[in-house]
């Protein structure tokens, strides 16, 4: 089951000619993803890696391969047309992976997307992974840029806001023999398309989830309402991490959205949140694994 | 990014929010000619991107960031005891903040004082204009004690300020007649810069009314989404990098995202969220981290090397702790870039490593086998527990 993909999501990568997402579609290939089309505008009709076909459109590239979810590495200044070229063409999942957007843009792609049935994860996000069953979690679905081996297919899911810090964590988990459903990686910016709660509920109703590790970091109150909801109806054993606890206030912690402003977002109150709901909140980031393993009992 | 009072008065002129006349001066005489243009009632203030400066102090022993005065004379005398000189206020540190610039302004008579605001939201996810019948006080402050005098209005990302939304704040600030025309102009002026220019916030504290009937923006500070200023260079070039810490100013040179801190580890991180966990830990085994850095997901061996560098350039420094978890990223490219910019910056305090991830036996190894002095760590805790004992021995 898994949540939002599964080893058969057929994926399309928007921006695939360019460096960065070349780069890591050859690496969700290689992973053996089943990504089935790429796109960049003036560019359709080659091929991409000798096989995967490249369109202009996002909407040719759905009609021809039947793929489902799209992936953006477009830059920054041509992002928020990306997604909404997506979200246009019917894509029912939409994972922008691009750093640096605009918050005006997001702002106004958000509002577009009101009523469609597309689902926006990021932007600025390391994207999803549901592990396969293969050699180092071979033959799954890896959709963004994180590191396909460090994960193991397995029983809990993974929502966090930032990368580096989920790689961590999964590699912690995995070390531990804890294998993963889906780790979904919802990113640093102060809008975005899915939050906490959205994919807490997911992870609730996924049967093949059994335990739930949330990672936040200071600014918003994203992990504040996820924990409300969780208190009263998450049914699975959950941990949490806080990043930014030692952060001075009113600065911006390389996330767009990682700030304290207004004695708000603070990382003390997003662990007492938590702590109120039930979760058991990892000491330090090195005990994220560990919290889990308390939780599950 | 913020921009200085006298750049945000000039932004108001170009879009049409009323404020009082003003000019920006280099020099003792550049202020003197500025206020024989306004006449009397003459403001003359410091500019520098910080609070508090009318109760703040120069270093030479003048008080006051902030003063009005009666004659030419009198603004050209105040502003030359400004004007190079170290004004400390309550959020500038000790260390104080030198001043270039001064605004000489004409100091309008207040009947009333208003605070009007407009922020990016990210609960609402559109623009919301905040408004309060208390003007010229800290808004937290208001919020805290009165919070029924803060009005909210969420504005529709794609639909924009409607009518019956002016009309409504107006109201509830109880601006009537004239008044209430002049407010509308200027609230609907100030929403098109706050698009048109991508603030994440624009503040006018205080909106004062006049005796004479006049509704204008007094002060006014901005915030910029940085993400946006490639579309807005006329903007960008507003930024002055004296008001900034000259490592963070560096660091930006080098695409390294670096926030000073107080504390003595250093810390060298790839990742926003694993550079916060890293301070974070750093703190929880009794440390004090001394910086944040992200040097991105892909690295250079150069960047790693300007790290070290700006690192090293803050003599708080004692320790320093890499935490790298190389996903896709060469643990050995990393632990090359680690040895080379130890020989380069001639290392002289302890330097502990915690390498993870991709290729990270030929990391671990090719730090081995360099005759660089550092001690290695295994997990994230190891690594923060060895960075702080290695100081106290």
């Amino acid at each position: 089951m898994a949540i939002l993909v599964n080893e058969n999501t057929k994926i399309l990568v928007q921006g695939i000619t360019g460096s960065f997402g070349g780069r890591h579609a050859q690496l969700s290939l290689d992973y053996g993803t089943q990504l089935v089309a790429g796109v960049t505008p003036g560019k359709g009709g080659q091929k991409f890696a000798d096989k995967v076909p490249i369109f202009d459109t996002v909407a040719e590239a759905v009609e021809v391969t039947g793929a489902t979810v799209s992936a953006i590495f477009v830059p920054p200044p041509f992002a928020g047309d990306a997604i909404l070229e997506a979200v246009d063409a019917g894509c029912e999942l939409v994972v922008a992976i691009t750093e640096g957007i605009p918050v005006m843009d997001m702002m106004r792609v958000r509002a577009a997307m009101e009523g469609k049935k597309s689902r926006l994860i990021g932007p600025n996000c390391p994207g999803i992974v549901t592990p396969g069953l293969g050699k180092d979690s071979h033959g799954g679905c890896r959709i963004g840029i994180a590191p396909g081996y460090i994960h193991k297919r397995g029983k809990v899911g993974v929502v966090s806001r930032s990368g580096t810090l989920t790689y961590e964590a999964v590699w912690q988990l995995t070390n531990l023999g804890l294998g993963q459903s889906t780790c979904v990686g919802i990113g640093g910016d102060p809008i975005n398309g899915t939050t906490h709660l959205d994919v807490l509920k997911m992870f609730n109703d996924d049967p093949e989830t059994e335990a739930i590790i949330m990672i936040g970091e200071i600014g918003g109150s994203n992990e504040e309402i996820a924990a409300a909801w969780a208190k009263e109806n998450c049914k699975k054993p959950m941990a949490a991490f806080i990043a930014g606890s030692s952060a001075p206030p009113g600065r911006r912690m390389g996330h767009a959205g990682a700030i304290v402003s207004g004695g708000k977002g603070t990382a003390a109150a997003k662990i007492e949140a938590l702590r109120d709901a039930g979760i058991e909140v990892a000491k330090n980031p090195s005990d994220m694994g560990q919290a889990l393993v308390r939780a599950m009992g | 990014m913020n921009i200085h009072e006298y750049q945000a008065k000039e932004l108001f002129q170009k879009f049409g929010v009323p404020t009082p006349q003003g000019k920006v001066a280099d020099t003792a005489e550049q202020a003197r000619a500025a206020a024989a243009e306004i006449g009397k009632n003459i403001v003359v203030k410091a500019q520098v991107h910080a609070g508090g400066r009318g109760k703040g102090t120069f270093k030479n022993g003048f008080k006051g960031g902030v003063h009005l005065v009666q004659t030419p004379d009198e603004a050209g005398e105040i502003a030359g005891k400004m004007i190079g000189q170290v004004l400390v206020t309550h959020q500038t540190g000790e260390e104080g903040k030198l001043v270039s610039k001064v605004m000489v302004a004409d100091g309008v008579e207040i009947e009333k004082e208003y605070y009007l605001a407009i922020l990016m939201d990210r609960e609402s996810k559109s623009p919301v204009i905040v408004a309060s019948t208390e003007g010229g006080v800290n808004i937290e402050d208001v919020a805290e004690h009165t919070p029924e005098k803060i009005f909210h209005q969420a504005i529709h990302p794609l639909l924009g300020l409607q009518p019956y939304e002016v009309r409504k704040l107006s109201a509830k600030l109880g601006f009537a007649g004239d008044q209430a025309k002049q407010f509308g102009k200027l609230l609907a002026a100030l929403y098109r810069l706050f698009l048109e220019c991508d603030c994440s916030m624009v503040e006018i504290n205080p909106l004062v009314t006049t005796p004479d009937g006049q509704v204008l923006a007094l002060d006014a500070k901005f915030d910029f989404d940085d993400n946006a200023l490639y579309r807005h260079p006329e903007i960008a070039a507003l930024h002055d990098p004296t008001e900034e810490d000259p490592r963070e100013v560096e660091a930006a040179k080098y695409h390294l995202n670096y926030i000073g801190l107080d504390g003595n580890i250093a810390c060298l991180v790839n990742g926003a969220g694993l550079a916060m966990a890293t301070m974070d830990i750093i703190k929880h085994c009794g440390g004090e981290p001394a910086n944040f850095l992200d040097v991105g997901g892909g690295a250079t061996q150069e960047q790693v090397t300007n790290a070290f560098k700006i690192i090293l350039g803050d003599p708080k420094v004692e320790a320093i702790l890499v935490n790298i978890f190389g996903g896709i990223m060469d643990c050995d490219v990393i632990a090359k870039g680690i040895v080379a910019a130890c020989k380069e910056v001639d290392l002289m305090i302890p330097l502990v490593v915690r390498l993870e991830g991709n290729n990270v036996e030929a990391g671990k190894r090719t730090l081995a086998e360099s005759d660089v002095a550092l001690i290695s760590a295994d997990t994230l805790a190891d690594a923060a527990d060895k960075a702080v004992k290695a100081i106290a021995a």
